[in-house]
């Protein structure tokens, strides 16, 4: 049976969907088959970070909708061959998006893959709680910023309210995801610790990506950033946190881009 | 020596954040477990209502206002015709 988890957070822009695509490449690519969905219906991007809007036909709205069948939707990556993408409508009436609908679908999905990964649009409105409605466990992404640990934890709120399982009086499994961490400006007092997160929100910690200029180059050439470049430091952050998603227990560190200047020279050639 | 601890102490901002970030979240989840109260109230109020009459889900609505001296708590409860039929006999 597929494990279905949702990639949310409260604040807008701190890496949902960079996120869902490095950890769902890392997951495919150690055999697991993996899709990937966007729930962002309105203003879709998964599908630009993975590389694939030129091959969108059919969408999440005409699979729910039942213009389409879930095979025509989905389309398969072309480096893994085990993940997949079922991409967002830029329709704008978002109501297309029916409970009904999702439940279906969802249904199918857990059918056919071993990984279900819901990349969930930012805020606490319908389309957030449709993308975390089916989720066994949720990966809470989140800069070591105010505003994003304050919004954080009313997602975290709805996690444990606006689930299936918390209304069958059951507990959704939650993880943090810190991303765009700088370990100097940490260690000097001018950014939230990693403690210092986890203590407010008081979740386990799936993994640290540190703030590199790598994901910003992987995404504007449409590659998870597993795959663009995988010795980078976020690339190896999110393949640690693929490994405990997993199951698999991986020391906890901060990767760090500490290469020599012709290695970085050639590896930036080479993508 | 000083000047370099004066702007040390200008630098630092991150534990003004982590208190800042503590003091807001535990107002604002006991708020949030007041949203929940109305959540409750309303299901108990209807699991009563209906106890007696058949009951509309949606024609009862809980509100509670929060103001600077008193809260309000608004309960607006809409009853089928034939409920009213039935007590006037």
């Amino acid at each position: 049976m597929a494990e279905v988890m949702v990639v949310t957070s409260g604040k807008g822009g701190v890496g949902k969907t960079t996120s869902t695509a490095a950890l769902g490449a890392a997951l495919a690519q150690s055999g697991q088959k993996v899709v990937v969905v966007d729930f962002d219906v309105g203003l879709r991007n998964l599908d630009l970070v993975m590389g694939a809007e030129r091959r969108v036909v059919y969408d999440l709205i005409n699979v729910v909708q039942g213009d389409a069948n879930l095979n025509q939707a989905l389309i398969r990556d072309k480096r893994v061959d085990t993940l997949c993408l079922l991409p967002a409508s830029q329709t704008r009436d978002k109501d297309n998006l029916t409970q009904d609908g999702v439940d279906r679908v969802m249904d199918q999905l857990r059918a056919q893959f071993d990984w279900v990964i819901c990349d969930s649009p930012a805020g606490i409105e319908r389309g957030a709680t449709l993308a975390m409605r089916h989720a066994d466990l949720a990966v809470v992404v989140t800069n070591p910023e105010v505003s994003s640990v304050r919004d954080s934890d009313r997602i975290i709120g709805l996690l444990d309210s606006k689930t299936l399982r918390a209304e069958n009086g059951g507990r959704i499994e939650k993880h943090l995801l810190l991303t765009r961490y700088d370990p100097i400006r940490a260690e000097r007092g001018d950014m939230l610790k990693v403690d210092d997160v986890l203590e407010i929100l008081s979740i386990p910690l799936l993994g640290i990506v540190p703030e590199s200029p790598e994901v910003l180059r992987a995404s504007n050439l449409g590659t998870p950033v597993t795959l663009s470049d995988a010795s980078s430091a976020p690339a190896r952050a999110y393949a640690d946190a693929a490994k405990r998603l997993m199951g698999q227990t991986v020391p906890m560190n901060v990767p760090s881009d500490k290469r020599g200047l012709l290695g970085k020279f050639f590896s930036r050639r080479a993508a | 020596m000083s000047l370099f601890s004066f702007f040390q102490k200008q630098r630092t901002t991150a534990p003004a954040a982590r208190e800042r970030l503590q003091i807001l979240l535990a107002h604002e989840r006991a708020e949030i477990g007041q949203s929940d109260l109305v959540a409750v109230l309303r299901e108990e109020i209807l699991a009563v209502i209906a106890r007696h009459v058949p009951i509309n889900r949606d024609k009862v609505k809980v509100k509670m206002d929060k103001r600077d001296q008193m809260s309000t708590l608004e309960v607006d409860i809409e009853l089928p015709q034939q409920a009213g039929l039935l007590t006037a006999h």
